[in-house]
């Protein structure tokens, strides 16, 4: 309970901060329309080139392009850890969360929200809705909630793999360049993984799970049932590896002795 | 002059000290390009040669495209923002150098250790796993210097444009992000601008974006050749000077107008 009207009192204080400089709010989320229609204008692209990727056509690819979105967009408001180890290994803002009696990890989260993200998630569900309506997509009534729990996992994988890194600066005590380049590797969990060679594509579905948050669960949808069992690991594989970065945070958080001063 | 050449080195030094974290950044962008290999590998799905380039082409073009950036980016705009955010500002501006000149400088010490401890054995790692098509030609070799040097002042006045206008909004974080986006786009980072369709080029053909990454890359991957490359060279020199003036001048009204806030 505490947690929650704590969730509530950021979210009001963050409300505050950012209306105060208006402009740039609005600068923000077309920023992030922007990269997201660049994303689609790369698929857009290369489909004037070619009829097919692989066997998956234009609309398919948009359609997983839609449902990685939602997804990203949460994570992105609620994940911006990307330079966790600047602000707050570096410049000792540690410190000052440690002292309070709510979890690290949640406190940092809460710190640095980021809710304008959440636009993307509509950007998301209207690519989905159009490219689902091109290709004929049935809705079922399992399909809303089997979405939703998709979506969480799909958070859940992100979610893992970025607080994995950020606990490395725990350990080593460098400034990591590796955050943002990461992000980049996300990208490719919006592809077919099977055009992929199989190094790569074990990378995306066993080690960094990328493909657990655009392909595969997007896969159920778009009926390709030699995935399916891919597609309902996605929430597994989201909760193991966001668990594992709870623990690995908490022995990290066990280890940090504190900055210079 | 003494002082911008201690700049560089300062900047280089300081990107050595860190330099572990590198490694680990040569491998994430080795997968990046892999990745990439992959998919355009499907998109070519046996096709010869799309707008004139080949798959080997391609794959060199896109490995080539990535390592340059390495070269090129740099975060002095954020670190204007900073110090304009945080009030340090009116220190620099007291100090007897140029602020933007200084900036520059150190931008391109980042850029020049990353080109050694990065970028070449990037670039080698990379040409190891994958096909790739180097050209044998010196005067390739010597234009596509040439060409990531005027790549990298062109992204740094974009850069240094954005960062001054941290002046006048106070607070520029989606500008900046909304730069680069444009900027990894209309350079031909993620799409060489030949495989556009028509009416899209006519209009890139305007920015200075392309001189970004797309006439380095072209260059190295023989897309250009001769003439051409002469041409793409050109273009890129006038698009440095072009940027000179809006930066003077917002210059001048920035610190004209300057507000601390704070600090």
């Amino acid at each position: 309970m505490f947690y929650i009207s704590m969730f509530f009192q950021y979210v009001a204080q963050y409300m505050k901060t950012r209306l105060e400089y208006r402009a740039d709010l609005i600068v923000e989320i077309f920023s992030d329309l922007l990269f997201q229609a660049v994303n689609l204008i790369f698929i857009l692209v290369v489909f004037d080139h070619t009829e097919f990727l692989n066997g998956w056509s234009r609309d398919e690819i948009i359609f997983i392009y839609g449902f990685f979105l939602v997804p990203f967009a949460l994570f992105s408001s609620f994940f911006n850890i990307w330079d966790f180890n600047e602000r707050y290994i570096v410049k000792g803002e540690l410190d000052r969360i440690l002292t309070r009696p709510i979890h690290s990890l949640f406190q940092i989260i809460l710190e640095r929200m980021e809710l304008e993200s959440l636009f993307g998630a509509v950007t998301g569900l209207a690519v989905m809705f159009y490219a689902g309506s091109r290709l004929g997509l049935e809705v079922s009534w399992t399909d809303p909630l089997l979405f939703v729990v998709f979506v969480l996992g799909g958070v859940l994988v992100y979610a893992g793999i970025f607080v994995m890194i950020a606990c490395i600066s725990f350990w080593a005590d460098a400034r990591t360049s590796i955050m943002p380049m990461m992000y980049n590797i996300g990208n490719y969990g919006r592809y077919p993984v099977d055009i992929y060679n199989n190094v790569i594509r074990f990378v995306l579905t066993w080690i960094l799970p990328f493909a657990f948050v655009g392909v595969y669960p997007a896969a159920y949808f778009l009926g390709r049932d030699e995935w399916y069992g891919y597609s309902f690991l996605t929430p597994v594989i989201g909760l193991v590896f966001f668990s594992l970065s709870v623990f690995i945070w908490n022995e990290g958080v066990k280890r940090y002795r504190g900055a210079g001063n | 002059m003494d002082k911008y050449i201690e700049m560089i080195r300062i900047r280089f030094l300081m990107m050595l000290a860190y330099r572990t974290n590198y490694y680990t950044g040569i491998l994430i962008y080795s997968i990046n390009i892999g990745a990439y290999y992959f998919l355009w590998n499907a998109i070519y799905g046996g096709k010869s040669e799309i707008e004139g380039l080949s798959a080997v082409q391609m794959t060199t073009y896109v490995a080539v495209a990535w390592m340059a950036r390495a070269f090129y980016f740099n975060n002095i705009d954020r670190e204007m923002a900073t110090e304009i955010k945080e009030g340090k500002v009116a220190v620099e501006l007291i100090r007897p150098y140029s602020y933007l000149g200084m900036k520059t400088m150190q931008g391109l010490g980042e850029g020049i250790f990353r080109l050694f401890f990065f970028s070449v054995p990037g670039m080698v790692i990379v040409a190891l796993l994958f096909p790739m098509e180097f050209s044998a030609d010196a005067a390739t070799w010597g234009f596509f210097a040439i060409s990531i040097v005027l790549s990298f002042f062109i992204n740094t006045q974009l850069n240094l444009l954005t960062g001054i206008t941290t002046f006048f909004l106070y607070n520029n974080t989606g500008l900046i992000r909304a730069k680069r986006v444009l900027i990894d786009l209309f350079s031909g980072l993620l799409l060489p601008i030949s495989f556009f369709p028509g009416w899209a080029q006519e209009f890139m053909r305007f920015l200075p974006f392309q001189g970004i990454s797309y006439i380095p890359s072209m260059i190295f991957t023989n897309g250009f050749t001769g003439s051409q490359a002469v041409e793409g060279l050109m273009l890129q020199a006038v698009w440095v000077l072009i940027l000179v003036i809006p930066i003077q001048v917002l210059w001048v009204i920035a610190k004209k107008q300057l507000i601390i806030q704070g600090g």
